[in-house]
C-alpha cells in the first residue's frame, strides 16, 4: 500500500506538478518542432517515453552498480550522455526497420532526442540512490516521458486548430505556438504545490 | 595512477559495451535499401511537391525503382534529372517541359461580399463561392499560396502563371477547390479559358466571359479537334494542328492563343 502511493505520489509530480516540458522547461525543441500533427506528437511523445523509461533504467543501475559502488559520481554527467546516445541510436534502427512511417515522420527529431536534455535531466533526477529504487526511477522516467507526451500532444490540439483560425499574420508559425505553449505553461502553473 | 585509469577503464569498458550492442542491433534490425534509390533520391530537387503523385521526393525514387513509376515525372527537376534516373536505371526517357493553365478568366459576377478566411476551400465551402459561376476561380489565391516556386501571382483577382518560374509541378491544380488549372506541354498553343458547364442561358447571368456553346468552334475546325461537350467547348489536343479557326471563330474570345 505503501509502494503503491509512492508511486501515484511519483507519477503525479511527474506528469502534471513538475512536468518536465511546461514547469521544469526542459526538453523545449522537439515540443515546438514535432508538435504540428497530433499524429506525429503522439508518436514523438511515445518515442521519447520509451527512451526515457530504459535511460533511468540504465542510468540508474550504472549509478547504482557502477559509479557509486567505485567512488566515481563525478563522472555521472559523460556516462548518462554515453548511454542516451547509444539508446537512442538503438530505438533509432529499431523504429526503421518496424515502423518507418513513423520514422520518417519524427525525421530529424529521432536523433534529436539525444541531445534532448529533458531525457539526461530526468536520468540525473532518477539517479538520486537515496530517495529511488531501481524500480521506482524506471517509473519516475516513464511518467517524465508521459507527462512530456501530454504537453506535446495538447499543444499539438491547440495549433492544429490555430491553422484555421484568424490571428495577425505576423503571429504566424512559431510566435503563436510560444504563445500558446506560454500560456499552457502558466496553466500547468497552477498544480505547483501539489503534495501527497 | 589508479585514480585515472579505473575511471578510464570504466568509461571505456562501457563505451565498448554500448557499441558493441549497436553494432548486433545494426545487423538484427539491418534494413536493406537498393542503392539507386539513394543516388535517385539525391539527385532529385528535395522539394518534396507531390507533382509526381507520390508522397515526396524519397517516394518517388522507391517508385521508380520498383519499377512503378517512369522516369520523367519530375516537373521541378526538369529534362536534365529525368536524364540522369533514366541513366541510372539504364533506360531510355523523354521530358516534356509542362506549364500549368488556367481553364478560367476570373470574369465572373460578384455574388456576395466574402469576408471569412482568406481561402478558396473555406469560400468555396460556403454557399458555392461568393462568384456568380459556381465552376471558375474564386480569387483568393490558394494557388498563389501553395506554389512551392512562387509562380502564381493573383492580378486583380485572377491567378497568372508566371513561365519563367513555373515548374508544371501541379501543386496548384490539387490546391484549387475546383481545379481549374492544367498541366499542359509546352508545345500547347491554344486553350480554353472557361470551366463552365452552365447552359447558354444561365451563363448570361453568371459571367460575360464564359462559354455560351454555340459551337461556331466546332463548324470551323478542319481536323475535328475540338468539341462542345456539356456546354464546354474542349480541344483534343492531339488532333490540335494550331490553325487558329476556332480563336477566331470563338466569339466570347475564350479561345485563345497563349501568351
Amino acid at each position: 500500500m505503501k509502494l503503491i502511493a509512492e508511486l501515484f505520489s511519483i507519477s503525479l509530480g511527474a506528469i502534471l506538478v513538475e512536468n518536465f516540458v511546461l514547469v521544469r522547461f526542459m526538453g523545449i525543441c522537439p515540443f515546438l518542432g514535432v508538435s504540428k500533427k497530433v499524429d506525429t506528437a503522439v508518436g514523438m511523445g511515445l518515442a521519447v517515453t520509451f527512451v526515457m523509461g530504459l535511460s533511468t533504467l540504465m542510468t540508474h543501475l550504472v549509478q547504482r552498480y557502477v559509479l557509486e559502488a567505485l567512488g566515481l559520481e563525478y563522472l555521472q554527467t559523460i556516462v548518462f550522455i554515453l548511454i542516451i546516445a547509444a539508446l537512442v541510436q538503438f530505438v533509432e534502427m529499431f523504429l526503421q526497420k518496424s515502423v518507418p512511417a513513423l520514422y520518417a515522420s519524427l525525421g530529424i527529431y529521432l536523433p534529436l532526442i539525444t541531445t534532448n536534455c529533458a531525457v539526461l535531466g530526468v536520468a540525473i533526477y532518477a539517479a538520486d540512490t537515496s530517495i529511488y529504487t531501481v524500480f521506482t526511477a524506471v517509473w519516475y522516467g516513464v511518467s517524465a516521458g508521459l507527462g512530456f507526451l501530454l504537453a506535446i500532444v495538447l499543444l499539438a490540439g491547440i495549433r492544429e486548430r490555430l491553422e484555421t483560425s484568424d490571428y495577425p499574420k505576423a503571429m504566424e508559425g512559431f510566435p503563436v505556438a510560444l504563445i500558446s505553449a506560454a500560456l499552457l505553461a502558466l496553466a500547468f502553473m497552477g498544480f505547483s504545490g501539489f503534495n501527497i | 595512477m589508479k585514480e585515472i585509469l579505473i575511471p578510464a577503464l570504466i568509461l571505456g569498458g562501457l563505451g565498448l559495451f554500448f557499441g558493441a550492442l549497436l553494432a548486433f542491433a545494426g545487423i538484427i534490425f539491418k534494413v536493406k535499401k537498393d542503392e539507386r534509390i539513394q543516388l535517385i533520391e539525391e539527385t532529385l530537387p528535395g522539394a518534396n511537391c507531390g507533382g509526381c503523385g507520390f508522397s515526396g521526393c524519397g517516394g518517388y525514387a522507391e517508385a521508380i525503382v520498383s519499377g512503378e513509376a517512369p522516369c520523367n515525372l519530375c516537373a521541378v527537376g526538369g529534362a536534365e534529372v529525368a536524364k540522369y534516373i533514366s541513366e541510372v536505371m539504364g533506360v531510355q526517357s523523354e521530358f516534356v517541359k509542362k506549364y500549368a493553365y488556367l481553364h478560367c478568366t476570373g470574369g465572373a459576377y460578384q455574388r456576395y461580399v466574402y469576408e471569412g478566411i482568406e481561402d478558396c476551400t473555406y469560400a468555396n465551402n460556403l454557399a458555392g463561392g461568393r462568384k456568380s459561376c459556381t465552376y471558375g476561380c474564386l480569387g483568393l489565391g490558394s494557388c498563389a499560396k501553395a506554389c512551392p516556386v512562387g509562380a502564381i501571382d493573383v492580378i486583380e483577382g485572377v491567378p497568372t502563371v508566371n513561365k519563367n518560374k513555373c515548374t508544371g509541378c501541379g501543386v496548384c491544380k490539387r490546391t484549387c477547390p475546383r481545379g481549374l488549372f492544367e498541366i499542359m506541354p509546352e508545345s500547347t498553343k491554344i486553350i480554353v479559358k472557361c470551366s463552365s458547364h452552365d447552359k447558354t442561358i444561365d451563363m448570361k447571368n453568371s459571367c460575360p466571359d464564359g462559354c455560351i456553346a454555340c459551337r461556331k468552334c466546332e463548324r470551323g475546325c478542319p481536323e475535328d479537334a475540338i468539341k462542345v461537350i456539356d456546354n464546354l467547348a474542349r480541344i483534343d489536343y492531339d488532333k490540335c494542328v494550331h490553325c487558329g479557326n476556332c480563336v477566331e471563330n470563338c466569339p466570347k474570345k475564350i479561345i485563345s492563343y497563349i501568351e
